[in-house]
């Protein structure tokens, strides 16, 4: 009080203290610090995915020469198209199918590895991921090779068991296998990965008691695994479906979406709209075509989580 | 302090002699006086063709005294088709782009006219093909300079030794080189019956049926053969007419005699086809003559490029160019248009395709008789009849003469190539052609 009556700038010289005090004291919050520490990614995620996705709405609502705003035009003569139902239909049954494989062999091979001695987990684990590890533009290369309509690796091998030639980019049953194959063989191991993580915190103790109940292998996968690892398994699907629903270099490189538009889903056919047929506003529409169909799978899958979170 | 003042005789002498001074010297170029210029040129196949197109601008650079940078854009992957769009949409890239085929028609609102070098160039160089003013002209407006570089016709390359053995047709004999085209009977009746024999001889023909543009361009060739149209040049739905129907049932009967598999062929296919000594034609380029020079010279000693067949309503051959456009955002337009004007100069363009090893085309008519096409072997001549040197036959793109705007749809789409194999499946032709009139009235939308 007394240095306050002998101060003449008192008050203010206090204000800019405990401002500064403020800044020091909102500094040292931990939830400032964390989010200065994210800026530069969020800055990132604005500039690089905000600002696209806006960009792409705002074109969706634009005529083919990009003059005329057109609102939902676009979308409604999509609806119109027998190929834009041909390629949903596609799009659904690519990832599903192609994410109900990767589940089912990455649970599988998850137990195998999970049985597998510690000390040779580690070269097990290294093996098994590196079809997740090679970028897939590359690998699905190779097993264009192996398709190949003429020179076919694989229709040579089965050859000489008098089976073939399979025409496994030729025809629409076989080419939407082929693509398919590739995009389970490419995501299978991440879902290894992650059923692996999710079978090592189940706890042993859990097993134990399942084994004095007199439960067999069915019964403790059924009762006692499963349960534990359904919210892995939950978020896994759902970012799985993501990536698969926006898959582009496999089908890409393997079919062009051929043939006859039998294996053409939202991307591949969104690039030949927008870029191949310079119809950019239309492009947009199809791609932004995947955000309700995810959205819906989304709030299923997470409605889901949350009720399991609260039940525990 | 000494202070000398100013007078106003002396501030007038001095001004005058210092502007005198400043008027009178001689005017010093500085290193890139004349600015700088960005050009984006398609990143050619052949090794070395690139630098060509590097010495030329160079040369051009060092005389002008522009800063020049230049970009390879592949066209794997369809990259410059994507940095093109990328490009129009920022409003902001390179000045000069490479377009090809359909793109000055799909960014004709962004692209300077270039009339005011087109004209002093063809009097130079000779009058461009329809396909070029088809492809490179809106309204009577120039939108690129044609380019050689990448531009090609898709004629076929035949294998001489199987054609002799399985169909009898003496290929060199058709077309000497040196000599003008005896290919009267070189019709697309004789074409079926020629893949019919080598495809019982065990060489079937290696002409794709799948999506991309080689398969298209053949049967828009093929199309065009017997006058059919899917949307004429004014805009009007043709599809549900006789001369689709007879170039669909045509192809059904062509489709017979291919390989099982054509269905699932991509542009790199029919090369392998040929290079693997499995085939006695395909139709594209030099290039797969080239790949065999390398990789199988048994095979390119037997290959010889040559006419397409004519059909009832003439003879047409598929020729895909490309342009170099100027963007209208370009900061420094004199500077492209000086560039390309040197680029388009005779000599600039013999340098270019024999760099190319005679692959690149250039698009005026002076200009088919180069060198380079009589030189190039084994076999010797074998290149003589790419260029089309005697005009007999029309070069053209599939889904002309449609408005390019819609054609590139049907191009892209691969419509024509679907119906041939729609119809070849099984499915009833005029289903077949109800599909594709569907499909065509959606590419109409503007």
């Amino acid at each position: 009080m007394v240095d306050v009556t002998f101060q003449p700038n008192g008050v203010a010289a206090a204000r800019t203290a405990r401002k500064r005090g403020g800044l020091r004291n909102a500094l040292r919050r931990k939830s400032t610090s964390a989010f200065l520490m994210t800026l530069p990614l969020i800055v990132l995620i604005a500039v690089l995915v905000i600002y696209p996705a806006f960009y792409s709405l705002h074109l969706a609502t634009l005529n083919k020469s990009m003059s005329r705003f057109v609102g939902f035009g676009n979308f409604e003569f999509l609806f119109k198209r027998e190929t834009f139902w041909l390629v949903v239909k596609q799009s659904c049954i690519f990832a599903i199918s192609a994410v109900l494989f990767k589940a089912l062999i990455g649970f599988i091979v998850a137990h195998f590895v999970h049985n597998v001695p510690a000390n040779k987990q580690r070269k097990w684990r290294g093996m098994l991921l590196v079809p997740w590890v090679i970028p897939p533009a590359m690998s699905t290369l190779a097993w264009l090779w192996l398709f190949d309509p003429s020179y076919s690796a694989f229709n040579y091998t089965l050859s000489f068991f008098g089976i073939g030639p399979i025409p496994w980019t030729g025809d629409a049953v076989w080419a939407r296998f082929s693509v398919i194959l590739v995009n389970v063989w490419y995501g299978a191991p991440f879902f290894m990965i992650m059923y692996l993580a999710a079978l090592k915190s189940v706890p042993e103790q859990l097993y134990e008691a399942a084994a004095i109940d007199g439960a067999n292998w069915w019964q403790r996968i059924w009762y006692v695994t499963l349960p534990m690892m359904r919210n892995i398994i939950a978020i896994t699907t759902l970012f799985s479906l993501i990536v698969t629903f926006a898959n582009f270099d496999i089908v890409r490189i393997l079919t062009a979406g051929g043939p006859l538009d039998h294996t053409h889903i939202f991307a591949t056919w969104a690039f030949r709209v927008g870029i191949e047929g310079s119809d950019i506003p239309l492009g947009a529409s199809v791609s932004l075509f995947m955000v309700p169909i995810l959205a819906v799978a989304a709030v299923f899958i997470l409605r889901d989580i949350n009720k399991r979170g609260n039940e525990a | 302090m000494l202070r000398r003042k100013l007078s106003r005789r002396q501030f007038v002498a001095a001004t005058a002699l210092s502007s005198a001074a400043l008027i009178s010297a001689p005017y010093v170029r500085g290193a890139y006086a004349a600015g700088k210029l960005s050009i984006g040129f398609w990143d050619h196949w052949v090794p070395g063709a690139n630098d060509a197109s590097k010495a030329l601008v160079k040369e051009w650079a060092e005389k002008e005294k522009v800063d020049v940078e230049i970009d390879y854009v592949t066209s794997q992957g369809n990259k410059n088709l994507v940095t093109i769009a990328a490009e129009a949409q920022a409003r902001s890239g390179h000045d000069i782009f490479a377009m090809p085929t359909w793109w000055c028609h799909s960014n004709s609102e962004q692209l300077e006219p270039v009339n005011d070098i087109m004209g002093p160039i063809v009097a130079e160089n000779g009058e461009v093909n329809g396909t070029v003013k088809y492809l490179g002209q809106l309204d009577g407006k120039w939108l690129g300079v044609p380019a050689c570089c990448g531009s090609q016709i898709k004629g076929p390359c035949s294998r001489i030794d199987l054609m002799k053995k399985h169909a009898n047709i003496d290929v060199q004999e058709m077309y000497p080189a040196g000599s003008p085209p005896k290919a009267d009977n070189w019709t697309l009746d004789t074409f079926l019956k020629a893949a019919e024999a080598c495809q019982k001889g065990g060489f079937p023909f290696g002409i794709g049926l799948g999506e991309t543009s080689d398969s298209v361009d053949t049967a828009g060739a093929i199309f065009q053969s017997f006058g059919a149209q899917l949307v004429d040049a004014k805009g009007n739905l043709t599809v549900k007419t006789d001369a689709v129907r007879q170039a669909l049932d045509y192809y059904k009967r062509l489709i017979a005699f291919l390989p099982p598999d054509v269905s699932a062929w991509d542009d790199a296919s029919n090369n392998k086809w040929l290079v693997s000594g499995r085939g006695a034609l395909i139709m594209n380029p030099p290039s797969a003559w080239a790949v065999a020079k390398r990789d199988a010279p048994q095979v390119a000693e037997q290959c010889w490029t040559h006419g397409f067949p004519a059909g009832p309503k003439g003879r047409f051959a598929p020729y895909l160019p490309y342009f170099w456009s100027i963007w209208n955002f370009s900061k420094n337009k004199e500077a492209a248009r000086s560039l390309l004007i040197h680029l388009s100069k005779p000599a600039s363009i013999e340098k270019l395709v024999v760099a190319s090893g005679g692959y690149d085309l250039p698009a005026y008519e002076k200009l088919t008789t180069l060198k380079v096409w009589q030189e190039e072997g084994p076999p010797k001549g074998t290149l003589f009849h790419y260029p089309n040197p005697y005009n007999h036959q029309t070069l053209s793109i599939a889904a002309s003469p449609a408005p390019p705007k819609i054609a590139q749809q049907i191009y892209f789409q691969a419509t024509l190539t679907k119906m041939c194999l729609r119809y070849y499946q099984g499915e009833k032709l005029e289903t077949t052609l109800t599909w594709a009139e569907g499909e065509c009235e959606g590419f109409m939308r503007s």
